[in-house]
């Protein structure tokens, strides 16, 4: 029987399985899951910044029609702290720790202080959202209003009001990497030093469906099933089961259906799915809560909030003799759960970026504030990283008079193809960073725009061009690194194959889809190597009642991770396969191959048993090898040996409104290196996403707290400005490939480079058109029109 | 997101409507909802009563009554927006309707409601100053008619009874020879104005403004005339820089606010840059 050689589905723009039912309203979020007798719950959220508890008066609310139970934080007792982690203590061993990280309580209802605007002090249950609603506007509590602090620059100062106890003076941990020793001595002998203040101002994830949670403890069974948005089910399981609840991990099921965008902020282990776990447990019914939108904005875990003087040593000739960094990260009113690797371990080794320099030293602050926590949100310390060193290039480049492309061409580490060892503890994989460079300068006329800025400047009209050129760190890995740099937890992934009696696939991966396209791309690449058609491959994720276990998804790391977890398992099913068709055929093992669907005696494809033949023998083992086992289901834990460092170039072109400060990009380019591309069609969404980000974190979006109230201004849609497809230009990318010796599958990670990209590039162009007017420098973002206007005003009052 | 209760009326005729707004204690009147039900839905509104007019006949349509085009207080933004009558004789109401929100939002508010509300960064408050809109209430002593100069009176209010509907909006049609503008700078997130500026002028045959309407909103607690800017462009030929030299006073009697999206200065600046380029395009309009 001959087969025509099966087409590879890899590298093909398979269109997503899943959006038939997304854009159809067919998907099941939690929201969606129905449960008889299910009660409601409605958070009592703190309205001041900072402000201790006197009292809570809960007797109008019981009374409230349909209210169940209103609990406080002094009725959760045997509850502990929501768990933080990433350890950061010198008695551990962990690296570049200068002050021990203060591992401050974060109770589930704060019993004692109010920390930030949305803290949680009292929960109201009710048969109907209504009620519940109604009744949490009835929980009196007598607050005692204490003083803020919110700003990043000013949570440590000496009159600054303490959050903790346990952390004086606000400072959560002191960290560094680098040498300080060889960066001061290149510092005092560089020709040229150019010093600026950098400031990554604070985000909102914004995922598109709020956090949402669902638990049923069964009495019957002694279970507790609980439906969450969660990046990482499996994780909330073991946080919540080990850490605060203290409950058996068998007996609790965590399944994340349908969920509609994380960007990060769904990693985490929040107090609501803790409540409500807790109290479905002591009232035997099921207990619901879906955030509203102003939830969303005061509590889940904020992003970047970084404010940094970055300093870079230059030869004449525009050589980077050194890079010296020092950043204080505003972590917020708690330690979110993974908060302290953020400003430290994925961001201080990513300073390196695509260049040799001389020497590198970063000094990291986090502090604590009235504000919400902060965390990990798309890209997570790598923006910041790129942010710093993007801007304090070109600011270089300018000091020395020099192109600000060929500044970097000076610098480029050259071509590897296994291994580089930065300054900053991690050592690249791979890497061709001249080439996304020279690929994205073929892509339009740089000398030609160059000239044409020329002319408009002679008009008045203010044309700018920006340059990124970025490395990104996924695929953080393998567990011991970073375990030994504090790591709670592993960072593996789990894949399960089975195969049915029918030769029909399913894949069971411990990645979680909240919007990647997992379920096409994995049934893709499982397909691909089984040389079976995709329809023939389904997946499932999100269930910690199906999977055998999984990290899930974040760091851009499930296609690297988990797609080699699977990679490995069908391995496995090809080789107990080759024992079973070795059998029927009557030849050895090892003289089977698969191809194309089929196991072969080697070279002979008329000599074949088709796989779903195989797959039916394993099942009806009538006909079977002595001794194996029967049934065809292969489970595979991959741990890399490295991270994946994906790179590439963008350039942004913007033209600043003289008149109003508007700021309007006219261009934008990427050229991106992500390895091996299993779904170009995906990939390049990913990237076009990213670039929105990076375009809104550079012009429009920014967490604006008031200094003097604590109170979130930015705290709704129509206040914080997510940017809009018409406020958004057409993207032209490419790509160049470059794999990733770390996986057998050469790819390395493409959810986050556009959003690591892109905002370094856009700022540059706006610092570069405002170049005329003298100025050098931008200190803040967002680029509002208010915000550029006034720089225009400044410079033209200096001039 | 869970509204307080309230008790939901929709009545069939303007007489129990306003039956109903005398007789109930604490109720609103519900038009596109557009403004009214996010507030409930955080509670900032928290009415014991909603009045929905959806019901009520004869509130909605676009006619033409001589030199008058007479809309429907329940026509939407999008009925507003794709009307061949406006389009044809007083496009800039047209314009100004389609740049409110997004097309969701257009579908469903209302112009009545727009109006009635008064948002102080809301579009077409601009454009009825400079047109001069006429506002036709109805209360239980009947009809009577208000100027738009007269309508907004401050913060999100107007010259509206408590015991009234707002039933009719009339727009004048402006004579040969005019033209109009309505341009802002959207507030990056909600799309409301930061600044709006609606200019119409009327040329004669040598060129010269017979007429002049600016309206101002966004920058202050409400819409206003900008009467410098008139005063500015009557009687003048306009180039360059008599629109420039008028649009000066675009700020003049705004009460402008300061908040995240401008402090004081610039948004008085943004009310001098809109001006202008709102007249500029007014007067190539009127030129034909
Ligand atoms: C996302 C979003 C974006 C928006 N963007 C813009 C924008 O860019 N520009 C802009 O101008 N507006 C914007 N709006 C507001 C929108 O135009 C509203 O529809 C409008 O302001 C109110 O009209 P409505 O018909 O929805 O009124 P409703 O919300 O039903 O009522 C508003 C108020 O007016 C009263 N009222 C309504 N009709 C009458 C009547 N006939 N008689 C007496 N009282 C009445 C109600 O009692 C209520 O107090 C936006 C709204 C949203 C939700």
């Amino acid at each position: 029987m001959a087969t025509a050689s099966v087409e590879r589905l890899i590298g093909k723009s398979i269109k997503r399985r899943e959006d038939p039912r997304f854009i159809t309203g067919r998907g099941s979020y939690v929201d969606d899951i129905k449960l008889p007798g299910a009660t409601w719950a409605a958070f009592v959220r703190s309205p001041h910044a900072h402000a201790r508890i006197r009292s809570i008066d809960t007797a109008a609310a019981r009374k409230h029609p349909g209210v169940v139970a209103v609990y406080t934080g002094q009725d959760m007792t045997g509850v502990n702290s929501l768990p933080c982690g990433w350890d950061l203590r010198k008695e551990k061993n962990i690296p570049g720790v200068v002050q021990d990280l203060a591992m401050v309580p974060h109770m589930p209802l704060t019993a004692d202080v109010a920390r930030h605007v949305g803290d949680p002090v009292a929960v109201v249950i009710a048969d109907s959202q209504a009620a519940a609603a109604d009744a949490a506007e009835k929980v009196k509590v007598d607050w005692e209003v204490l003083t803020a602090v919110t700003s990043t620059e000013r949570a440590a100062a000496g009159d600054a009001p303490q959050l903790h106890a346990g952390a004086p003076g606000n400072v959560a941990f002191r960290w560094e990497i680098g040498d300080g020793v060889a960066t001061d001595a290149a510092f005092k002998s560089a020709p040229v030093t150019v010093k600026r203040r950098i400031v990554n101002q604070r985000l909102v994830a914004n995922a598109m469906e709020p956090r949402a949670c669902a638990a049923r403890f069964d009495p019957a069974t002694g279970e507790l099933t609980l439906w969450v948005t969660s990046q990482n089910p499996h994780v909330h399981r073991l946080l919540m089961c080990a850490f605060v609840l203290g409950i058996p991990e068998h007996k609790v099921r965590v399944i994340s259906p349908d969920v509609g965008g994380g960007f990060g902020s769904k990693i985490f282990l929040y107090n609501e799915e803790v409540v409500c776990s807790w109290a479905s447990r002591q009232l035997q019914r099921p207990v619901r809560w879906t955030a509203t939108r102003r939830e969303a904005y005061l509590t889940d875990a904020h992003g970047r909030d970084h404010v940094t003087d970055a300093e870079i040593a230059l030869s004449r000739e525009g050589k980077i003799l050194g890079l010296r960094v020092k950043t204080t990260a505003n972590l917020g009113a708690y330690l979110s759960t993974f908060a302290p690797a953020v400003p430290t371990f994925l961001y201080g080794t990513l300073l390196n970026g695509v260049y040799a320099i001389g020497a590198i030293h970063c000094q990291v602050t986090g502090v604590f504030s009235n504000t919400t926590a902060v965390d990990a949100y798309r890209g997570a310390g790598r923006p910041e990283a790129c942010y710093v060193l993007e801007r304090i290039v070109e600011a270089g480049a300018r000091a020395l008079g020099m192109d600000v492309a060929e500044l970097r061409k000076r610098n480029f580490i050259p071509k590897f193809a296994d291994g580089f060892q930065t300054l900053v503890a991690v050592a690249y994989d791979s890497g061709d960073y001249g080439v996304a460079l020279d690929k994205l300068l073929g892509m339009f006329d740089y000398k030609g725009f160059r000239a044409e800025q020329a002319a408009a400047r002679q008009q008045g009209r203010l044309l700018g061009i920006g340059f990124s050129t970025y490395i990104e760190a996924c695929s953080i890995a393998p567990s011991k690194v970073v375990g030994a740099l504090g790591a709670g937890a592993g960072l593996y992934e789990s894949g399960k194959v089975r195969v049915h009696p029918t030769g029909m696939v399913t894949v069971y991966t411990g990645s979680h889809s909240h919007g990647q396209g997992h379920e096409t791309t994995f049934a893709q690449l499982v397909a691909d190597e089984l040389g079976l058609p995709v329809e023939q491959v389904e997946v499932v994720h999100g269930d910690t009642g199906a999977i055998p276990f999984g990290m899930g998804t974040y760091g851009s790391r499930s296609a690297s991770v988990g797609g080699t977890a699977l990679h490995m398992s069908v391995g496995k099913i090809k080789e107990k396969g080759k024992k079973i068709a070795a059998h029927l055929l009557e030849a050895s093992p090892s003289d089977i191959e698969y191809v194309n669907g089929q196991f072969q005696v080697k070279g002979f494809p008329s000599k074949a048993v088709p796989f779903g033949a195989v797959s039916l023998t394993a099942y009806v083992p009538h006909n079977y090898p002595e001794g194996l086992e029967p049934g065809l289901e292969e489970t595979s834990f991959y741990d890399p040996s490295n991270f994946c460092f994906p790179f590439g170039a963008h350039a942004c072109v913007v033209e600043v409104d003289r008149e109003t400060g508007q700021v309007k990009i006219l261009k934008y380019l990427a050229v991106d290196d992500v390895g091996n591309v299993i779904n170009p069609m995906i990939v390049d969404g990913m990237v076009h996403g990213g670039i929105a980000q990076g375009v809104g974190q550079a012009l429009w979006e920014g967490a604006v707290y008031d200094d003097a109230s604590g109170q979130l201004v930015t705290g709704s849609l129509m206040d914080y400005a997510v940017p809009k497809a018409d406020m958004l230009p057409m993207y032209e990318t490419e790509r160049t490939v470059t794999p990733t010796p770390v996986n057998p599958l050469g790819v390395k990670g493409a959810g986050e480079t556009g959003t690591i990209a892109a905002t370094p590039a856009v700022v540059n162009a706006v610092v570069d058109a405002l170049a005329p007017l003298g100025v050098d420098h931008i200190e803040t973002m967002p680029l509002t029109a208010e915000r550029v206007w006034t720089i225009m005003q400044t410079a033209k009052a200096a001039t | 997101m869970y509204p307080a209760a309230f008790e939901y009326h929709a009545p069939t005729s303007v007489r129990d409507a306003l039956g109903l707004l005398g007789s109930l204690e604490d109720a609103k009147i519900l038009a596109g909802g557009h403004s009214l039900v996010p507030m409930m839905k955080l509670r900032l509104a928290q009415p014991k009563h909603v009045i929905d007019l959806r019901k009520v006949p004869g509130l909605t349509g676009i006619k033409e009554e001589g030199s008058t085009i007479v809309l429907g207080a329940m026509a939407t933004h999008w009925d507003v927006e794709s009307s061949p009558i406006l389009k044809a004789k007083a496009p800039v109401v047209a314009e100004t309707a389609a740049v409110i929100g997004d097309p969701a939002v257009r579908n469903k508010g209302t112009i009545g409601g727009s109006l009635a509300h008064a948002d102080p960064a809301a579009d077409m408050p601009a454009t009825a100053i400079a047109l001069g809109f006429e506002l036709v209430c109805e209360g239980p002593k009947g009809r009577r008619t208000v100027k738009a100069d007269d309508w907004f009176q401050g913060l999100m209010s107007t010259a509206l009874g408590e015991d009234e509907l707002l039933v009719e909006v009339r727009v004048p049609v402006w004579p040969a020879g005019s033209g109009a503008c309505y341009m802002k700078f959207p507030h990056p997130a909600s799309r409301f104005a930061v600044v709006g500026v609606c200019a119409a002028v009327t040329l004669d045959k040598n060129g010269a403004c017979t007429r002049a309407g600016v309206g101002v909103t966004g920058a202050g607690t409400k819409a206003v005339r900008a009467r410098g800017v008139e005063a500015g462009l009557a009687g003048k030929r306009l180039d360059a820089a008599a629109i420039e030299a008028a649009a000066q006073k675009a700020a003049e009697g705004v009460d402008v606010q300061a908040d995240l999206q401008g402090s004081v200065e610039y948004k008085a600046h943004l009310c001098r840059v809109f001006a202008r380029r709102a007249i500029e395009a007014a007067v190539k309009r009127a030129q034909g």
